[in-house]
């Protein structure tokens, strides 16, 4: 790992869960929270978009983060060469 | 064939499928009892870890609290949900490369300091202590309502089903035995909750349920909800909350607190590669969302539901009369949940916000006295919605046996975390590390019947803060354990020093909070402050929501006390450099 294609590895696995990170707490603090009253007017069947995302949504995109974050990451181990034997 | 029969029947089923495991699945090695071996496949073991994690709070309590609290509830679903994303991308990877048993031991090795061992033996020790006693009034209530038996009775019976497959099977037998109940507990939970919402909603699928049209008067279910209890001075449903700052990070401890449970992460020790525990932690939320995004529907609906049995007509005609109430009124009044006091003795039910000042002046109208349902526990919604919605005896023996089946697969994995960090790493790692396979596998299972004992002891005799220690559990587990395996892992930098300052310092701001509110270690009268309540909280953040506080706290002194001394030593370096790249991994295993 003490070389440049480990420290790319690094970083890219930074950055990757960075972004995810990102928009994991987006969907829940941020829509189902604190952006909620800004949302009001947008409804999702009958209920408001923010007490949609905050009941249900934000575990919908929780569960695509982890495989994203499963599906990208197995690809890092490949393109830098230390996946599993 | 009557009620009673039947939950024998589905109840007794269900036992004897998990003894069977039990001896079907017997642990030969330490590699067995602590990690099953690392041969579960990933989505076998998400399954596992779906029941290892929804307790019988999740199963029985959830649904009631979200009912009451509305909009608010959330914060138990996207709480107890996205803590998964921390645990998937910032820990369980890592901790699966890293190849060893239990959480205290990567702690004490990644911070070269038995002293780092032993802080983290005692915050697991604690959060998984009074996590179980919960399951194992779980159990004995469980038994005591459905079975009719007494409580002392249903725990026993819990307990030496447990024992059998904890005991002999350790790791392995209770993966196994997860699986057969997280089948029992996700069809007891969906079941109820498909017929309630073809009833209100003609919908199938709750989850549509909940956004879809109250089939009656062809309006949102949710306008129909808010329009029905807020005529009786209630919340509406749907409002805006107390305190933004509060949700979120109330929300954000439970997330934190999810991520650094010891027995949730180390069901991702069994998975035979790095790969598969980052695949395995994405099949384990699945597996909870299952339940986590039908348990609002089920709330209210449930809500819904019990407002109109009461009130057949609206606020505008009388409430049911309390010779006309359905059986299941008549049933959970027997168990004390539920309890109607007469007050203006004109033999009808008034049900509603006596606390609401629009609806003293209708009482007085209408010569009410009171509200007078003056008890209501949260838990009828779940237990009771398959009566309340006049479903088929079978459905609710299955609801008993998957009330069973939460409380015990989640007791079966705290008593596993317990009684590996006592063989392995109280007895192995500090007390006697020349110790044999073969004597610590006979130590870890007698560790694991010690804790039985304990956990049934406490169950049978509950502190009086048992309903206090989720805050506990959770506020520990955020403020200790996640930030140090989490800096563990991306800091080189935090050395021995600061990651033990850090656990002191978190888990010490994070008691003090709780406490000044509970009462010092939840003795009644030794509290700072006259009550738990949003007037007294500092920036009207409750102690439960502390522990995010409490781990930042951690975060900020391992820095600067790390910053303060010697970088860890060369090797601890390299160890670190070691977890970050899944290469290797297999080698790991042999330990």
């Amino acid at each position: 790992m003490e070389n440049e294609s480990g420290r790319n590895y690094w970083a890219a696995n930074i950055r990757l869960v960075t972004v995810l990170l990102l928009i994991w707490a987006f969907v829940s603090y941020g829509m189902g929270i604190l952006l909620r009253p800004a949302l009001e007017g947008i409804k999702v069947g009958g209920v408001d978009l923010g007490f949609w995302m905050a009941q249900q949504g934000s575990i919908y995109v929780f569960i695509v983060l982890i495989f994203v974050y499963a599906v990208m990451m197995n690809g890092l181990d490949r393109q830098y060469n230390v996946e599993e034997e | 064939m009557d009620l009673k029969t039947m939950t024998y029947l589905v109840v007794g089923a269900t036992f004897a499928l998990y003894i069977g495991i039990a001896f079907w699945a017997r642990a030969g090695s330490t590699g067995e009892f602590y990690a099953a071996g690392r041969g579960i496949h990933p989505v076998a073991n998400g399954m596992a870890t779906a029941a290892d994690w929804m307790s019988a709070a999740s199963f029985i309590s959830m649904a009631g609290l979200i009912a009451f609290q509305g909009y608010e509830g959330a914060k138990f679903l996207m709480g107890w949900t996205g803590g998964y994303v921390l645990l998937a991308l910032l820990l369980a990877p890592y901790l699966r490369k890293f190849g060893k048993f239990t959480v205290p031991e990567f702690i004490g090795d990644r911070f070269y300091s038995n002293m780092a061992r032993f802080v983290a033996i005692i915050c697991l020790i604690t959060i998984s202590i009074t996590y179980v006693i919960g399951q194992m009034r779980g159990v004995g209530v469980a038994f005591s309502r459905f079975l009719e038996v007494d409580v002392a009775t249903g725990l026993f019976t819990g307990m030496g089903i447990v024992f059998l497959y904890a005991v002999l099977g350790g790791m392995k037998g209770i993966t196994y035995t997860q699986i057969a109940q997280y089948c029992v507990l996700i069809t007891a939970y969906t079941i109820p909750a498909i017929f309630i919402s073809m009833n209100l909603t003609g919908t199938p699928v709750p989850q549509l349920g909940l956004i879809g049209n109250y089939q009656d008067a062809g309006i949102p279910l949710m306008e129909k909800i808010n329009q029905t209890i807020t005529e009786l001075g209630f919340k509406q449903y749907d409002g805006p909350v107390r305190s933004q700052l509060d949700m979120t990070l109330y929300t954000l401890s439970l997330m934190i607190g999810t991520a650094g449970l010891p027995h949730v992460i180390i069901r991702f020790f069994t998975v035979p590669k790095v790969s598969d525990a980052r695949w395995s932690a994405g099949w384990a939320l699945v597996f909870i969302a299952l339940l986590y995004t039908v348990a609002p529907a089920v709330g209210a609906m449930a809500r819904l539901n019990v407002t109109t049995t009461i009130w057949p007509n609206g606020v505008q005609e009388a409430p049911i009369e309390y010779a006309a109430v359905p059986q299941w009124f008549k049933t959970w009044e027997k168990t004390g949940l539920l309890k109607f006091e007469d007050k203006n003795n004109d033999g009808k039910i008034q049900f509603y916000n006596d606390k609401s000042d629009a609806m003293t002046t209708l009482a007085g109208e209408r010569g009410w006295s009171g509200n007078e349902l003056v008890k209501f526990d949260r838990d009828i919604m779940v237990l009771a919605n398959p009566e309340i919605a006049g479903l088929p005896n079978w459905v609710i023996a299955l609801v008993a046996a998957g009330g069973l089946a939460a409380a015990l697969s989640t007791a079966a994995g705290l008593l596993l975390a317990i009684s590996s960090s006592i063989s392995h790493d109280l007895l192995k790692g500090i007390l006697m590390p020349n110790i044999t396979e073969g004597t610590e596998l006979l130590a870890a299972r007698i560790a694991m019947a010690g804790a039985i004992g304990v956990a049934g002891y406490f169950g049978l005799n509950p502190p009086g803060f048992a309903a206090q220690v989720v805050a506990l559990a959770f506020g520990l587990a955020a403020s200790s354990i996640f930030p140090a395996l989490m800096m563990g892992i991306f800091s080189k930098r935090i050395n021995s020093h600061g990651a033990i300052l850090g656990m002191i310092a978190g888990i010490g701001v994070t008691l003090a909070y709780i406490f000044a509110y509970k009462g010092m270690f939840f003795i009644k009268g030794t509290a700072i402050f006259p009550a738990s309540t949003p007037e007294y909280w500092i920036m009207g953040v409750s102690p439960e929501a502390f522990g995010a506080i409490g781990a930042l706290v951690n975060f900020v002194v391992a820095y600067f006390v790390s910053m303060a001394t010697a970088a860890p030593p060369k090797e601890i370096q390299d160890l670190v450099e070691s977890i970050r790249v899944p290469r290797g991994a297999g080698a790991a295993t042999g330990h």
